[in-house]
């Protein structure tokens, strides 16, 4: 199903969780709602099952109006953070209730439950309550009680939000390979970048109720169209500079830049694989700390007249050779963004 | 305030329905208590003042203040230790005992009168025994604390023990660690955590034991001036057709009761703790 | 690195002398434990155990059976009757009202909301002979709805509706309450995810929300079952206990005692306590069930 959602807005009382967002969603993809805990996406994807009234705005299902339409008839599945199983009914009951609540037949929804729990691979499950299944159990019980009517769409809150990180990441390649096989057009709220970049085919950033940025996984992590993404999608590097003709200033470091650099204050975003560093007298930085966690190696330097900065490395690049806390580097950035500074009262620099 | 799902945003019949409710509810709490209130008052404080200025009316609010003061006390002490002893300790018939606390809630209070009646009579051995040391139970104040004690017991004890099952084994054990003696370790591990439970359930045993008539009116033997309580004085002034005077007593009960009521609830509700 | 190793040094001393003083400690634990049981046995043995046992024997002395038989008299089957009848009123008007206030209390948002919820509360806090009373000043002679009474016939004061009115008074937070708590722990998100499965709001009633609530609910009726049939200053007030007309099981009770019918009064007695010591059990086993897993 095609979803179009146009100048969509909700308050609650004086903050304003959506506002005034609009976006497109192709049949048949999977798409992630990116960003921080309390930038509206929830209350989006609310607004999208019927869960929730728009103030203003519209929804389109399929160029059919569904802004009014009341949840129970959206054909929509939705998947609550967490879960939301009905405690009082079987892993069976809950998964054909969907069903049974449309007064399809006995034999037919026994038959969907089952196809489902095959998919889902919780066969031999059925007569289990909630309560005696595992996190990623509830989580897939979920799923298939909101596939079972076989919806039009599947909405999923912070779908992997509530087990844990080994469970995660099976449930994530899983939710794929059940996308491509079943197909439905899904969206899904996360706020974890790694989890909208690795399942999805367009991801959504969401920041104070607002879309940031609307693009492919590799398109937002390519060029972030604002700072907030460039700073959302990965570990960055935030100096004030001042750019002129392609090139920005921060103290000693000079780097070639993408994006606005109109005159006047800018703030350079350099991630922290994007620059290489290595040991060179006099260069222009002096190492202060280097960490090596599993296969990479994090080193943090002091960038003379520019403050610190943090690059990252593979652990066994012959760059890192003799860098070591308290000697001097040289830095080269192989790609950096620049974007207009009066947004830096809305994301203050980290604190260092 | 949470804000309600639009999906479940309630429909015309449920709205209709929800009238009903709210109209009963306030036609059968408010109504009549406005009615007493309003009655209670009619002729001015001042004659509120002039009935309550009764010698039989001001001995018996002062026999029921007393007692249902040293109750609510009596029960935050004994129901700490009974939550106490019935959550840590193990001994035969703990689930029986632990059970027969609720049951104030399940018996009718006149038949726990006629209970205490039966124990503490003259006709008993235990009875007669303590009237002849001068100890008398019925029909004195030790009957009527006894009464007391008896409907509010499940108050403090079902308030305190949820609270002693979650307190953390760790933190009590650190106390211990830190070289900190039992009475220590209880003052600072479990006495912060117990005492909002502890003392709002004590207020509601105060505000119940105002009231109590049906577990008073047997063993207390209502003699004038010495153990009328004020609930069957009011009883007492409404069957000799004295409603004026019943109502003016009824008044300021009513209104210690429902300050210690609403003292109670916000105890509880700035503290998390439960009453019921 | 000094520090450290005093410390670890000073824990083990202390770890050392508590082992030391292990067995004197053991001596004081096993005296204050018996100090604290022996007080709460003693406080539960003179207000609850021992009564419940000398009740116990005196019936036996009496005779269960003529005590039991005693009942088989007109007014105290009368009173029996007038207090099964009010009960069970009380039981289906409370399951209605109790489940339907709750819902509105918890879901729902509208004007006096705070005001209803503080008023389901009260009637816990309120002396049963002030409720009496009340109600008196209400429909009696002199009262606001005295011109009702007249207009309808009906009469409150002295008369089964005022019984009826005195037990829904006391009996209507118990439901409410009780459902109102557990609506409030469960929260909404399983009521919305049957709407998105396409409930309609009935289907959401009676699949999702009633089971949710149902032990709740149950524990709610058990309490106002023992709260009705129990009730007895209210029913004294407002009832008047007159034989064969006003009388209840715990007013029979009272009459019979001022007219030193021990064996109905006992009689009586005995049927509501072992009515309650069945309550009792119910009500321990909802309160189990009714917990938010």
């Amino acid at each position: 199903m095609h979803i179009r959602v146009e100048h969509l807005c909700k308050r609650f009382g004086s903050f304003a969780a959506v506002d005034d967002v609009s976006f497109d969603v192709e049949d048949g993809s999977l798409v992630a709602l990116l960003g921080p805990s309390g930038s509206g996406k929830s209350t989006l994807l609310r607004i999208l099952a019927g869960l929730e009234s728009a103030d203003s705005g519209n929804v389109w299902f399929d160029d059919e109006p569904a802004t009014d339409l009341h949840a129970r008839m959206r054909g929509v599945g939705f998947v609550f953070q967490h879960y939301a199983l009905f405690r009082h009914l079987t892993v069976e009951q809950n998964v054909g209730f969907g069903l049974s609540v449309r007064g399809v037949s006995k034999e037919a929804t026994a038959k969907k439950v089952k196809e489902l729990l095959q998919l889902t691979g919780l066969a031999g499950l059925e007569q289990r309550f909630p309560s005696q299944l595992s996190g990623g159990q509830r989580q897939r019980v979920a799923l298939a009680r909101a596939l079972a009517p076989e919806p039009k769409l599947l909405l999923l809150d912070e779908p992997f939000g509530a087990v844990d990180a080994k469970v995660r990441e099976e449930l994530r390649q899983w939710l794929r390979r059940l996308h491509d096989e079943v197909g439905v057009t899904s969206i899904f709220v996360t706020h974890d970048q790694e989890e909208a970049f690795a399942v999805s085919d367009r991801v959504l950033v969401v920041h104070r109720g607002r879309i940031e940025q609307n693009g492919a996984p590799m398109e937002i992590l390519d060029s972030p169209a604002t700072e907030f993404v460039a700073r959302f999608v990965g570990e960055v590097n935030v100096f004030p500079a001042v750019v002129r003709a392609g090139v920005a200033q921060a103290g000693k470091l000079e780097v070639r830049v993408q994006g606005e650099h109109g005159p006047g204050e800018s703030h350079l975003v350099i991630r922290a694989y994007d620059l290489k560093l290595w040991r060179e007298e006099p260069g222009i930085a002096t190492v202060q700390r280097v960490v090596t966690f599993g296969d990479r190696v994090r080193v943090q330097a002091l960038v003379d007249g520019a403050g610190p900065i943090i690059a990252q490395f593979p652990r066994r690049s012959s760059l890192l050779k003799g860098v070591e806390p308290g000697c001097r580097v040289q830095i080269d950035v192989t790609t950096a963004r620049a974007y207009p500074a009066q947004a830096s009262s809305l994301y203050p620099l980290p604190a260092t | 305030m949470k804000s309600v799902a639009y999906a479940l945003t309630p429909t015309r019949s449920e709205r209709i329905a929800r009238s009903f409710v709210v109209l009963y509810i306030a036609a059968l709490v408010a109504l009549p208590l406005l009615a007493l209130v309003v009655f209670g008052t009619s002729d001015g404080l001042v004659a509120l003042a002039a009935a309550l200025r009764s010698p039989l009316a001001r001995s018996a609010l002062w026999l029921t203040l007393w007692t249902s003061v040293l109750v609510g006390i009596l029960d935050v002490l004994l129901g700490v230790a009974t939550a106490w002893v019935l959550v840590r300790y193990e001994f035969p018939g703990r689930a029986a005992i632990s059970a027969l606390v609720d049951l104030p809630l399940a018996i009718p209070t006149l038949v726990a009168g006629m209970m205490l009646a039966t124990l503490y009579g003259a006709h008993s051995w235990i009875g007669s025994n303590l009237d002849a040391a001068g100890m008398p139970v019925m029909f004195a104040a030790p009957g009527i604390l006894l009464a007391l004690l008896f409907v509010t017991l499940p108050f403090v004890i079902r308030a305190v023990e949820p609270v002693l099952l979650e307190i953390d084994p760790a933190e009590e054990e650190a106390a211990r660690m830190l070289g900190a003696g039992p009475w220590r370790t209880f003052r600072t591990v479990f006495l912060p955590a117990i005492a909002p439970a502890a003392i709002s359930a004590g207020i509601r045993s105060v505000g119940r034991a105002l009231g109590e008539f049906g577990a008073i009116v047997i063993v207390a033997g209502n003699i004038p001036f010495r153990t009328l309580t004020a609930p069957v004085y009011i009883f007492g002034e409404i069957e000799s057709g004295e409603p004026r005077s019943a109502a003016a007593v009824s008044v300021l009960l009513l209104a210690v009761a429902l300050g210690l009521h609403s003292l109670a609830g916000t105890i509880e509700k700035h503290t998390g703790a439960r009453h019921g | 690195m000094a520090e450290p190793a005093v410390s670890a040094l000073d824990q083990v001393t202390r770890v050392a002398s508590r082992d030391h003083a292990a067995a004197g400690l053991l001596d004081g634990q096993i005296l204050r434990r018996g100090a604290i049981s022996s007080v709460v046995f003693i406080y539960l043995g003179a207000i609850l155990l021992g009564p419940l046992a000398a009740m116990g024997v005196e019936l036996a002395h009496v005779g269960v059976l003529d005590a039991l038989r005693s009942l088989l008299a007109p007014d105290a089957l009368f009173a029996l009757r007038t207090s099964l009848v009010l009960t069970t009123i009380a039981v289906v008007v409370n399951a209605v009202v109790g489940t339907l206030g709750a819902i509105a209390v918890v879901r729902q948002r509208f004007l006096g909301r705070a005001l209803v919820n503080a008023l389901a509360d009260l009637p816990l806090a309120i002396s049963p002979v002030m409720i009496g009373l009340a109600f008196i000043l209400l429909f009696g002679r002199e009262g606001w709805l005295s011109a009702l009474v007249t207009a309808t016939g009906i009469k409150v004061v002295f008369a089964w509706t005022g019984l009826l009115i005195a037990t829904l008074f006391v009996t209507l937070p118990f439901t409410l309450r009780e459902v109102a708590y557990v609506l409030e722990e469960i929260g909404t998100s399983e009521e919305e995810a049957a709407a998105t499965l396409g409930a309609g709001p009935w289907q959401i009633f009676f699949r999702v929300t009633l089971p949710n609530i149902r032990f709740a609910l149950g524990y709610g009726l058990l309490m106002t079952l023992a709260r009705s049939l129990g009730e007895f200053g209210a029913v004294l007030v407002l009832g008047g206990s007159i034989s064969g007309q006003t009388q209840t099981a715990t007013t029979f009770i009272h009459a019979a005692i001022e007219e030193r019918q021990t064996g109905s009064a006992y009689g009586m007695a005995l049927l509501l306590a072992l009515t309650s010591v069945l309550l009792l059990s119910s009500l321990e086993w909802a309160k189990r069930r009714k917990k938010v897993k």
